[in-house]
């Protein structure tokens, strides 16, 4: 029993030490930065991958990893966590809608960057949201994440039937002025959102750990994506986002996240401070 | 230069937190200990009680009520302070960090939880080692089982509420079998130890 109970803790040591060597190793080779990455999470993600690919050892998926990029490409899903839905958080959405809306109402075009999209459903609910503020004609969405398959979900605005009506549950409570059924297209299983809507979203390869700000924006939407950093990549993507916005910009980040501990606290104001939205000061 | 000792003063271990996982049942186990701590109390405290997601939480209300130590909802980075209760936000995982601050995850659930129990414990297991209490209180499934599994592997301590003493037996005896336990005893019980390891040590450990 003692002896079982000496080596337990050593072997997180050496899980953590394969850990930090895959994620240098994947930086080395594929460029896709998650040294900065929560560990507590990863790790648990990283035996899920493990057991997915049959691989004793964490040392032993990082061979995998980098001479199949097949595998790599696989294994992304793991690095990353594909959780959305529409109007997700509708209280979020409302305030987005009663009290940002109406500020940039006044602005002669919006742009509007959802960091770290995943697979699309906050961008497209956005695209909703401004057009029913009569915004979306003069605006534009940035919806940017580092996984091309969430990605291409993303663009393509097609989801399973069966979660629309959780999303229509969400809209309505996020103060929706029509029924979500206005803007898609069900067959066949699946919903196909408008493509009127699609003409002002845009998708694109971004990374918060590696790339620039690449456009001036009004608004900032990231929300449920600062959980996975590390607190010195969360300040990386908030001193992007900070980059990013205009003077008196908004920031909205995940109900359960707070710009407390990063170093440019101080650069934000609460704006709504219950559905974590914050202004450039 | 000199470890820091793995004994407390009594002679038993040093316990720097303290987590804690309910289920079915468990809201009243939780307070039931939650209500006996004294103030002050050295370890810190996370909780995970299962809940239906997509609710507002009153866990922290109803726990504040009856507990002299602040209770508050878990925030994402935060440090884990000593003396105070941290409670998952319903719909996220709850974990801790190697550096002790509190990580939230949406992470797909474990055993259709989030948080879940055991998600929670193993982060408890690898940030603090042998200075963790976990305990396993009453609920309808098995979560936390492995959980207290890897507490105990790793050389902290796992208390198992007596399973016909909880409005639920599985999870305590879930816990049971796969975890075994350092103790296991009627909440009532429970509380009166846990106010003595107010220190953070002790025999009653």
């Amino acid at each position: 029993m003692s002896e079982g109970r000496a080596a337990a803790p050593a072997a997180a040591r050496d899980f953590d030490i394969e850990l930090r060597l895959l994620l240098e190793a994947v930086y080395l080779k594929y460029q896709h930065d998650f040294r900065h990455y929560a560990y507590a999470s990863l790790r648990r993600r990283m035996r899920q991958a493990m057991e997915r690919f049959e691989c004793r050892t964490l040392s032993e998926l990082q061979g995998r990893i980098l001479h199949e990029p097949e595998v790599f490409a696989a294994t992304l899903q793991y690095f990353t966590v594909q959780v959305s839905e529409m109007f997700r958080d509708p209280p979020y959405f409302r305030a987005l809608r009663e009290r940002v809306l109406p500020i940039l109402q006044t602005y002669p075009y919006v742009k509007l960057w959802v960091a770290g999209c995943s697979t699309g459903e906050e961008a497209w609910s956005c695209a909703i949201m401004l057009r029913e503020s009569g915004l979306l004609d003069r605006a534009i969405i940035y919806a940017t994440d580092i996984n091309p398959v969430a990605l291409e979900t993303a663009a393509a605005g097609v989801y399973a039937l069966d979660r629309i009506a959780g999303f229509s549950a969400n809209y309505l409570a996020a103060g929706g002025t029509g029924s979500l059924s206005d803007y898609y297209t069900a067959a066949y299983g699946k919903a196909m959102f408008d493509k009127a809507l699609r003409a002002q979203m845009v998708f694109s390869d971004h990374s918060l750990a590696t790339d620039q700000v690449f456009s001036e924006v009004e608004m900032v939407s990231c929300r449920n994506v600062l959980i996975y950093f590390d607190r010195q990549l969360q300040a990386r993507a908030i001193g992007l986002f900070h980059d990013a916005l205009v003077p008196r910009g908004f920031l909205g980040i995940g109900s359960k996240e707070t710009l407390r501990y990063s170093p440019r606290a101080g650069s934000f104001e609460e704006f709504a401070a219950q559905e974590r939205i914050y202004r450039k000061a | 230069m000199k470890a820091r000792s793995r004994q407390g003063a009594h002679g038993g271990p040093q316990i720097d937190a303290i987590v804690i996982g309910a289920s079915a049942g468990g809201v009243e186990a939780v307070g039931a200990l939650l209500q006996a701590l004294p103030q002050p109390y050295a370890p810190a405290l996370m909780v995970v009680i299962h809940l239906p997601p997509d609710r507002r939480s009153l866990l922290t209300e109803i726990f504040q009520a009856k507990c002299r130590l602040p209770v508050r909802e878990a925030l994402d980075k935060e440090h884990v302070e000593s003396g105070t209760v941290y409670v998952a936000p319903p719909g996220y995982h709850l974990l801790v960090e190697a550096d002790r601050t509190l990580a939230l995850s949406l992470d797909a659930p474990v055993a259709f939880s989030r948080p879940s129990i055991d998600v929670l414990f193993e982060s408890a297991a690898v940030a603090y080692g042998d200075r963790v209490l976990g305990i396993v209180l009453s609920g309808g499934n098995n979560d936390g089982a492995a959980g207290l599994a890897a507490i105990r592997e790793a050389g902290g301590r796992g208390w198992v509420q007596e399973p016909t003493d909880a409005l639920a037996a599985a999870m305590p005896q879930a816990a049971l079998q796969t975890a075994g336990a350092d103790l296991v005893v009627p909440v009532r019980d429970m509380a009166v130890r846990l106010a003595h390891l107010r220190s953070g040590r002790g025999v009653a450990l």
